[in-house]
């Protein structure tokens, strides 16, 4: 056994000491909203195959003030992870050139947040024109 | 030299990423608030009816599987890389629970997707 004692520098909760840190935990964080979000739409088409009966019951938890209140939860979560998405953008990308110049940071969020928005709402369009 | 597996999850991340970015907040507003609730949009689009049909249609199946295989492989991979940055170190065990459970998750969507049918 050793007899040395290297000073550890203590590590626990490093990312509190910034708020830098902290808000890159929380943009981390959003990934369990996603997740849970796939794992309600997960049970809901295991639910779909399972016939008519395991689906109206699925239907019937959906319209629970419960889970209504927690899609609220999600949803938050979701435009989170959306905009920070597209916030770090401009350091997950490559450097794009257009016209000999490279594309800035600013634009590049610009893009990405209107292609949501306009995904978004074709997406509700698409909704709206079924429900006809 | 033996190539990395590294880039799958990545590429599976940052699809499942921009895909959510793009009309996650959208499909949870759609499918949680707006249809349960029945404001914007009627609460007949969830019959079972409408949901089957949507679920036998080609792309209807395929929009569903995306949506769930790659929301659930983009928040495990962001999952255990976060991980470590909480002092858990990524081992086998850590990767194996966070993959594993997207794989399980999209052979269940895809097994429920198929046995709907066409």
């Amino acid at each position: 056994m050793s007899a040395r004692r290297p000073y550890k520098r203590p590590m626990d909760g490093w990312w509190r000491r910034n708020p830098f840190f902290v808000e890159y935990m929380v943009h981390e964080g959003t990934a369990f909203f996603v997740a849970a979000y796939a794992f309600i739409l997960l049970v809901g088409v295991m639910k779909l195959a399972e016939g008519q009966a395991a689906w109206d019951g699925w239907v019937q938890w959906l319209t629970s003030p419960f889970a209504i209140f927690l899609h609220v939860v999600l949803l938050v979560g979701f435009l989170y992870h959306t905009w920070t998405w597209f916030n770090i953008m401009p350091r997950t990308l490559p450097p794009i050139m257009i016209g000999g110049k490279r594309v800035g940071p600013a634009a590049i969020t610009r893009t990405g947040l209107a292609a949501a928005c306009g995904a978004s709402l074709l997406l509700l369009a698409i909704c709206w024109s079924l429900a006809r | 030299m033996k190539r990395s597996n590294a880039p799958i999850f990545w590429l599976l991340f940052g699809a499942g990423g921009m895909v959510s970015a793009l009309v996650g907040a959208m499909l949870v507003f759609i499918t949680g608030i707006a249809v349960p609730t029945g404001s914007l949009l009627p609460r007949g689009l969830l019959d079972y009816q409408s949901a089957h049909t949507l679920a036998q249609h080609w792309a209807g199946k395929g929009f569903l599987l995306i949506v769930i295989a790659l929301f659930l492989w983009h928040a495990a991979h962001r999952i255990f890389h976060t991980l470590h940055d909480l002092g858990i170190h990524a081992g086998l065990m850590a990767k194996l629970l966070c993959y594993g459970s997207a794989l399980v998750g999209t052979i269940l969507a895809a097994r429920a997707l198929l046995s709907i049918g066409f």
